[in-house]
């Protein structure tokens, strides 16, 4: 017999909603804040972004370059492993497509680094193909550094701490290794309707 | 490596004691099977499941030290949380309660880490720090410790007399509050929101390479990180974690 957890009711959502929440999520209408340490705070003129690693010439822009490069709007409900989802998101920025555009790799995954050390580790193909942008603007703002400003990753079809804040670039790897939280015991992964949250989930 | 990692399983919890700390405050004592130990900071996922299978998660540190024989959470009342009611209301010494644990690797403390430390609260925010200070009291740790605990009133202080106690006997613990909405007849602390001011005095020089443990609301924890890191600290000395009144 499963657990019941005596008189509790909880709160029902409604059918539209139900179906775009991934078990043990529920809904917020703020944006929290989550982060391990300060919020780092790099000067524009001292921000750049690139790609290096296994490529066959590293890339580099400044923020002024990286504006000039086409963005796009996106909207995407986003989902923190600490419980919480946020429908329909709204961003601004770059495809990583068009960051890897052209390319040449034999890379399979991709570490995001980060000022003030944060690291987070994705397979190639969850960051291309559409999935995955760099986002310098939140709800038509510039995004805010304690949501991750000047520029955070943004892989919505991940739990959100795979979104690195203040996002530096991605070095391209032939094999996965743990960032930050994935060495503290979070999943390699992290897909929330899987509910892999942790280590072992599978 | 990672992937041969045991799974966090869901265990049953018996609830052994339910300790009132405040009006908008209770302690949960649980009794835990085959708990396999936590550090000082750690959380846990608890998960409730309605008769018709409809479930709610959320997290809580753990606020009890890893030597003590049971886990114990603390657990503020968020008038429209969905979780929180049910743990601080209806729960009962005797009922059972399904969590998993202990989560989180990053802000944690072990007496062998050393000091000092600078601990910073804001509200129940308090909970993963007392468990370090639990743990060093339960080690006898000289390891020096100053406390600051920004609350509402002095009615909203959690484990007030449990600080009192361990500061009592200890001249390596300093325990300074700051009651920010409301304060009692002849109080001669701290009355406002903390601050440059109230860091640059209560703050280990950075010289004493003192590591930092923040947590409470955000607006308080963006506050204190940034002001901790103009004032010289290395900013990966210093850990945060966020009790935001972001459901319950």
């Amino acid at each position: 017999m499963s657990f019941i957890s005596r008189g509790f009711k909880g709160r029902r959502r409604t059918a539209s909603v139900a179906g775009r929440l991934p078990p043990g999520q529920y809904i917020v209408d703020g944006f929290p804040v989550l982060s391990a340490g300060p919020t780092p705070r790099t000067p524009l003129d001292r921000w750049d972004f690139s790609i290096v690693g296994q490529v066959d010439q590293a890339r580099r822009w400044t923020w002024a370059e990286f504006l000039q490069l086409p963005a796009e709007e996106i909207t995407r409900d986003i989902h923190c492993v600490t419980k919480w989802s946020k429908l329909d998101t709204t961003w601004k920025g770059v495809s990583v497509d068009t960051l890897l555009d052209g390319l040449e790799t034999s890379a399979d995954y991709v570490l995001a680094f980060c000022d003030g050390g944060y690291t987070t580790n994705l397979p190639l193909e969850d960051v291309t193909g559409g999935k995955a942008w760099i986002a310098y603007e939140y709800e038509g703002q510039s995004l805010e550094p304690e949501h991750g400003g000047p520029a955070r990753l943004l892989v919505p079809h991940l739990y959100f701490w795979k979104s690195a804040k203040w996002v530096r670039g991605l070095e391209l790897l032939p094999e996965d290794q743990p960032g930050f939280w994935e060495s503290l015991g979070y999943h390699m992964y992290g897909d929330p309707w899987r509910e892999q949250r942790y280590w072992g989930d599978e | 490596m990672v992937a041969t990692r045991p799974r966090l399983t869901w265990r049953v919890a018996t609830v052994r004691d339910i300790v009132p700390e405040t009006a908008r405050v209770v302690s949960l004592v649980l009794d835990v099977p085959d708990w396999q130990g936590h550090r000082a900071g750690q959380h846990i996922d608890v998960r409730l499941t309605a008769e018709d299978g409809y479930q709610a998660q959320r997290s809580y540190s753990i606020a009890s030290a890893p030597e003590e024989p049971w886990i114990t959470i603390t657990v503020e009342r968020l008038e429209d949380g969905e979780v929180s009611p049910y743990l601080a209301d209806e729960l009962r010494p005797g009922d059972f309660l399904e969590l998993r644990g202990p989560i989180g690797g990053w802000f944690t403390w072990e007496t062998r880490e050393g000091g000092p430390l600078l601990l910073v609260a804001g509200g129940s925010g308090i909970a993963p720090l007392m468990a370090m200070l639990r743990h060093r009291a339960a080690w006898r740790s000289p390891v020096p410790v100053r406390l600051l605990y920004s609350s509402r009133s002095a009615q909203d202080i959690i484990y007030r007399e449990e600080l009192e106690r361990l500061a009592a006997n200890d001249p390596d613990l300093a325990v300074i509050h700051t009651l920010t909405r409301a304060q009692p007849k002849g109080w001669t602390g701290y009355r406002r929101r903390i601050d440059r001011e109230m860091l640059n005095e209560i703050a280990w020089a950075p010289e004493e390479r003192p590591r930092a443990f923040v947590c409470g609301p955000t607006p308080l924890v963006e506050a204190v990180a940034t002001l901790l890191v103009d004032l010289g600290y290395d900013p990966a000395s210093v850990k945060t974690e966020r009790f935001g009144p972001t459901g319950g």
